[in-house]
This record gives structure tokens, sequence and C-alpha cells, in this order.
């Protein structure tokens, strides 16, 4: 045996010797170009404290990263966050949950995170269910697609995550696919960079729930779905509705710079202390 | 005036919320979140303009569940934190209320309450959050509830509050009313060098969570803080004394339930705080918060009368008072609980003390409303007869 190891396993707690994930899953792509991030940007595990809640993608820092880690009740991790990032304005702090917990039950801190502009990295991995519960419609579940509590197809409209939250007020955003892990690894070095309130979509195969439901195939075929469908946010333009059915739109949504919280706490306090 | 001083020392005549907002930051509150409500508001109206004059933060948040969640979330970057609010505001805490009590996360909660149910009257009091603070989050668990019955009390048990949660690093409520929230009467503050103030114990670096015990110690175990590099592992979900998820072990299910309940039971003695005047009493009076100003008015007349009746009041209402109750009722031949709601720590009331002598409840005249001294005498005439 050689004595080599993954150049990552030093990010990692040396207890936990295996992840949670199912065969297949996003979540080990999604956990290298996070990685790779921190790593290219030369930042220290210290450097940050990870916020999760509940749900498949909730287990991509918890117990895995060798850091300060919040595991936390589902929907609430933005809530945690907030309140740690204004505790600890010198420390990054990033969320890494799910669609089901970020935009369904945790939808209104989404929004609200976003309008006060406070210095988190969302990564908001979204596979389109609930896969962690058995497969149930998500926020995310494109009409149509038949899950286990829409046998007949879902009837609703999923949300556009990206479009909502830039129009939350978030001054960074952007949406890859696993199929894109290098472009997701830059947004997210991008969105540690910045001072604001950052969230990057990561659509993320789940074969086990999602491909079976979307009759998708395996974790392959589906990265080969994200290929064929997925198109720049720059040639939108340039494509008509009919063009657009059913593809996913990748890019930057929001690439700007606005006051943040932690930092106008930091002056607010110097001000009224010294008044 | 006082800007930037922790402690505001000197006579006041001011609301209870402003003597919770005072006792706050008297107490070292670095951390603030809270969302409008009646009558709980004015308490972080206070502290939105002077916690940031001694270095603190405030956050109005989109709701409830975001105000304690980053009350905690505060908690754990080391900040000590509060917040308040009514109860409505406390049913949607209830989750997370849990997730503070799972994680031994130390955490002040006032309650402000107002009647209900639901939405009910905002201005009005009624203590009927009593048993919802203590059993309002599923699953199995021990908190401190504190009752004040002035603003004075609000103010000094604010800062005994802080100091419990730190020491045993648990949520401690602070169970004022619409009465006493919004009465205006005599504050002291007192020297800062006559305010005790205490700090969680922080483990030293240089360990793994592996080779510390951060959570589950009956005697409390030190509090991973986050950003010193310790490399705290926390969840709500079952864990180690590590930390460390655990959904298999039985054993581990046992501790998880039942240690962080025996950190509150064992220390009991320290954190319950009873008011007993029943010296050659035949019956006493049992009460806690606001009722118990109206108690010792019903007291007095019925002494200028010649009857032998004493007053029970209960500071500490969580852990319950089983063992002070119940050692009373053995010297008394009946106990009137007094309660403004229909009756909610009644039933623990009588368990023990049901078996030494009578016992009787008696809500106000009308609820929500204060219960009237002679309203009261009546009653006990009618108990002695």
């Amino acid at each position: 045996m050689s004595s080599s190891m993954h150049p990552f396993r030093r990010y990692m707690r040396g207890h936990v010797t295996r992840t949670t994930t199912c065969p297949g899953c996003g979540n080990g792509i999604i956990t290298q170009a996070i990685l790779r991030a921190i790593e290219g940007l030369g930042q220290d595990m210290d450097d940050f404290v990870f916020v999760s809640g509940i749900g498949c993608a909730s287990w991509i820092p918890s117990p895995l990263f060798a850091a300060d880690t919040l595991h936390t009740t589902h929907g609430r991790p933005i809530a945690f966050a907030t309140g740690l990032k204004l505790g600890l304005p010198g420390k990054s702090v990033m969320v890494i949950s799910g669609d089901g917990d970020l935009a369904a039950i945790g939808g209104n801190h989404l929004i609200h995170a976003a309008r006060r502009n406070i210095d988190l990295t969302v990564v908001l991995v979204n596979n389109g269910i609930y896969g962690m519960t058995g497969g149930q419609t998500a926020p995310t579940t494109p009409r149509g697609v038949a899950t286990i509590t829409s046998p007949y197809g879902s009837l609703e409209h999923p949300f556009d995550i990206c479009a909502m939250v830039a129009a939350a007020g978030a001054p960074y955003v952007a949406r890859w696919t696993t199929y894109h892990p290098r472009q997701m690894m830059r947004s997210i070095k991008k969105a540690l960079q910045m001072k604001g309130f950052a969230l990057v979509e990561a659509i993320s195969q789940c074969p086990v729930q999602f491909g079976r439901a979307a009759r998708l195939g395996k974790a392959v075929d589906m990265l080969k779905y994200y290929k064929e469908t997925s198109v720049s946010r720059k040639r939108v333009q340039d494509l008509d509705v009919e063009e657009l059915r059913d593809r996913i739109v990748v890019g930057e949504f929001a690439d700007s710079e606005k006051p943040e919280l932690a930092t106008q706490w930091i002056h607010l306090r110097e001000e009224v202390m010294e008044g | 005036m006082g800007k930037g001083k922790r402690v505001l020392t000197g006579t006041y005549f001011e609301m209870g919320n402003w003597a919770c907002a005072e006792g706050a930051i008297a107490a070292g509150c670095e951390f603030v979140a809270g969302y409008p409500i009646t009558p709980a508001s004015e308490i972080i109206n206070r502290l939105a303009q002077r916690l940031p004059q001694t270095g603190g933060t405030v956050l109005q948040t989109e709701d409830e569940i975001s105000a304690i969640c980053s009350a905690i979330g505060a908690s754990w970057a080391g900040c000590k934190a509060l917040t308040a609010t009514s109860g409505p505001g406390i049913s949607l805490m209830q989750e997370n209320i849990g997730f503070a009590v799972a994680t031994e996360t130390p955490l002040v909660i006032v309650d402000v309450q107002r009647l209900g149910p639901s939405t009910g009257v905002p201005s009005v009091g009624l203590t009927a959050d009593i048993v919802q603070v203590a059993r309002g989050s599923h699953g199995d668990y021990q908190i401190i509830a504190l009752c004040p019955e002035s603003p004075q009390e609000i103010f000094d048990l604010t800062i005994r509050a802080f100091n419990l949660a730190e020491r045993y690093r648990v949520p401690v409520f602070l169970m004022a009313d619409g009465f006493i929230g919004h009465m205006r009467e005599q504050i002291v503050i007192p020297g800062q060098d006559r305010i005790e103030i205490e700090h969680r114990k922080i483990p030293e670096p240089g360990k793994t969570p592996m080779e510390r015990q951060d959570f589950l110690d009956v005697d409390v175990a030190p509090m991973p803080v986050f950003g010193r590099g310790l490399k705290a592992h926390v969840t709500s979900s079952c864990h180690d004394e590590h930390g460390m998820r655990n959904l298999s072990d039985p054993e581990i299910m046992h501790g998880y339930i039942t240690r962080p309940i025996e950190k509150i039971l064992i220390h009991r003695d320290d954190i319950i705080r009873i008011e007993s005047d029943c010296d050659g009493a035949d019956m006493a009076m049992v009460s806690y918060g606001t009722v118990s100003r109206s108690a010792r008015a019903a007291a007095h007349l019925a002494r200028a009368e010649g009857l032998r009746v004493g007053t029970v009041r209960m500071l500490t209402c969580w852990p319950f008072p089983d063992k002070e109750i119940k050692q009373i009722s053995e010297d008394l031949a009946s106990m009137l609980v007094l309660e403004n709601n229909r009756g909610q720590l009644y039933p623990y009331i009588k368990a023990e003390s049901a078996r030494a002598c009578q016992v009787e409840f008696l809500g106000p005249q009308t609820l929500g409303q204060i219960h009237d001294p002679r309203y009261i005498l009546a009653h006990l005439k009618e108990m002695m007869a």
C-alpha cells in the first residue's frame, strides 16, 4: 500500500472515513469545487465557519470538514449564519445546503439575507427533489415531473432561485451544474473574495431520486444531460422562447458591490462608541 | 447621557421592559435579535439605541425563527446573546429552543407574556406560557425559567438569567408579562462593582474535538466556541460527548437525552430560588410573577384580620421547585395556588403538596385581570371556614 494521501484529506476530520452520499451523487464534485476554491485562495480551514441545514447537501461539511461546523435545523442555516457572521466578522462563513432547505422551508431567510447583504457564501445544491426523504416534489422540481408526492406529474412551477436571489438584492449570484466543476470553483472563489451576500447555485445530480423521477438515467447520463441542456447566460439573448425551453441557464446573474452588513456594523459601533 | 456605559448606576422611574434592556447590557450582552411584538417591543427598541454604544450588535430579523437562530449563532460566535418576544414569538421559536437545549447553547429568551391563545390580546398580560417554555419544543429536556414580579426584579433577574445561561450552557427564560413589562416603578441600578458577571468556560486550544469532551457533561463541558481554531462539531442531532452525530447506538441516544436534563436537575439547588413567608401560618398562597404582588397584598389584609396566612413565591419555576413545595406543604393545613391562567403550574404544585395539605386553585376574577386582593381574601376565608 502506498502512503499517498488525497491532497484534500488535510481539510477533513481525521476520524471521518466515509460520507453518507449515495453512489453517483453530485455532492463529491461540489465538495471538490469548494475545497479547490479554498485551496486556490490559500485559505486555512480555521478561517472558516461552515453552517448547514437538513438534507443530503447539509452533510457536505458536517462532519467531514476539519473546521468549526454548525449543523442546524431544517431551513434555518442562513439565520444561524447571520448571527455567526455578525459575531465573527473576521471569519468566512459558508452555508452549504439544499434547495428544499434553503428555498422551501428556509426561503424567507434566503431572500432577507440577500436583502441585508450580509457577507455569507451560500452554496445551494439544487437536485430538484427531496432526496433524503425519498423523492418528494421540491419547489425546484420542473413542472410535469412525476415524483412520489406528485405521481401524476407536478402541476406547480419551479423557482428560478438565481433570479429570485438577485432580485432580492444579492450582489453576487451564479449558477453552474456538476458538469461545470471548474466554473463552479471559480464562482465559489469569487464569492469568497467579495464582501457581501453571494449565492452559488450548484445544479447537482441525484440519480437515485430525481434521475428516476425525471427518467434521466444514471449519474453519467445526468451529467451528459447537463452538458447538452445548459446554456450560458450570455447566449440567452440570442435564443427564442422555444429554444430556451427546458434549458439550464448557467453563468453569473449578479456581480456588483454594495455596502455589507457586518462591515457597516463595525463602522457604526466605532462611530457611536466614540460619539 | 450615559453613552457607552454598561451599567447606568442610579435610581430611575421606568418600565419593566426598560429594566430588561438595561439588565441585559449590565450583564454583558453583546448580541440581540428580535422581531417587533407587543408587549415586548420596548426591550429591542431600547437595546437598538443602547447596545451599539457599548459595542454590541442588534439585528431586527424577518421573523422570530430567525431571531432565535441568529441569537444561537451569535452565542456560538462567543457573544452573550438575547432575544425578546411574547407568546406568539415563543410558539415560532419552539423548534430552535430545542436546538439550543440539544447543542447546550447559552442564551437568554425574554417572554413578556400576553393573553392567548393565538393572537389573543397583545397588550394584556396572562402568564399562560409558563408550561410552553418548559414543554413546548418536541422531545424531553429541561430549561431554566425565572419569574420576576416587578420592574426592579426584571433588571435583577435578567442579569441572573445571563449568569445561569453561561454557567449551565442552557437557554434561560425570563418570564415577564404585559403588566410588569409596561409598568413604571422605581428601579435601582447598583454600581458596576456590585454586579456579578459570569462567563462560559472555553476549552484550551491544542486538542481536537475527539480528544475533548465538548458536550453531555452533567457538570457542564467547556463550550468550544467558534473562531478559535477548536474545529468544533456542533449538531442538534443525537451526538456523543465529542459532538459527533450518532444515530445508531442506544446508549448514546440515552445520554444525549438524559445528560442535558441531569445537568440542570443535579444543580437544581443552585438554580432554584423560592421566597417563603410562612412562619406560624396555617395556610399559604403559592404564586409566581406579577400575581405575587396581589398575594402579598392579600396576606396583609388577612393578617390584619388575625388570619395566619403566609406567602410562597417561586422566583424559579423551571426546574420546578418540587422539593421546596413539598417541604413547605408539610407545615401547612392548606395551600391556595394563584396564577393568572386556568391553572398551569397547579397540577405540578398539587402533586408535591396534596399529600400533606388541602390544595386549591384560584385564577383572577376575570382572566387577564390582576387578582383583586379582597377577592383572594374572600376565597381564603371560605377555605378556612
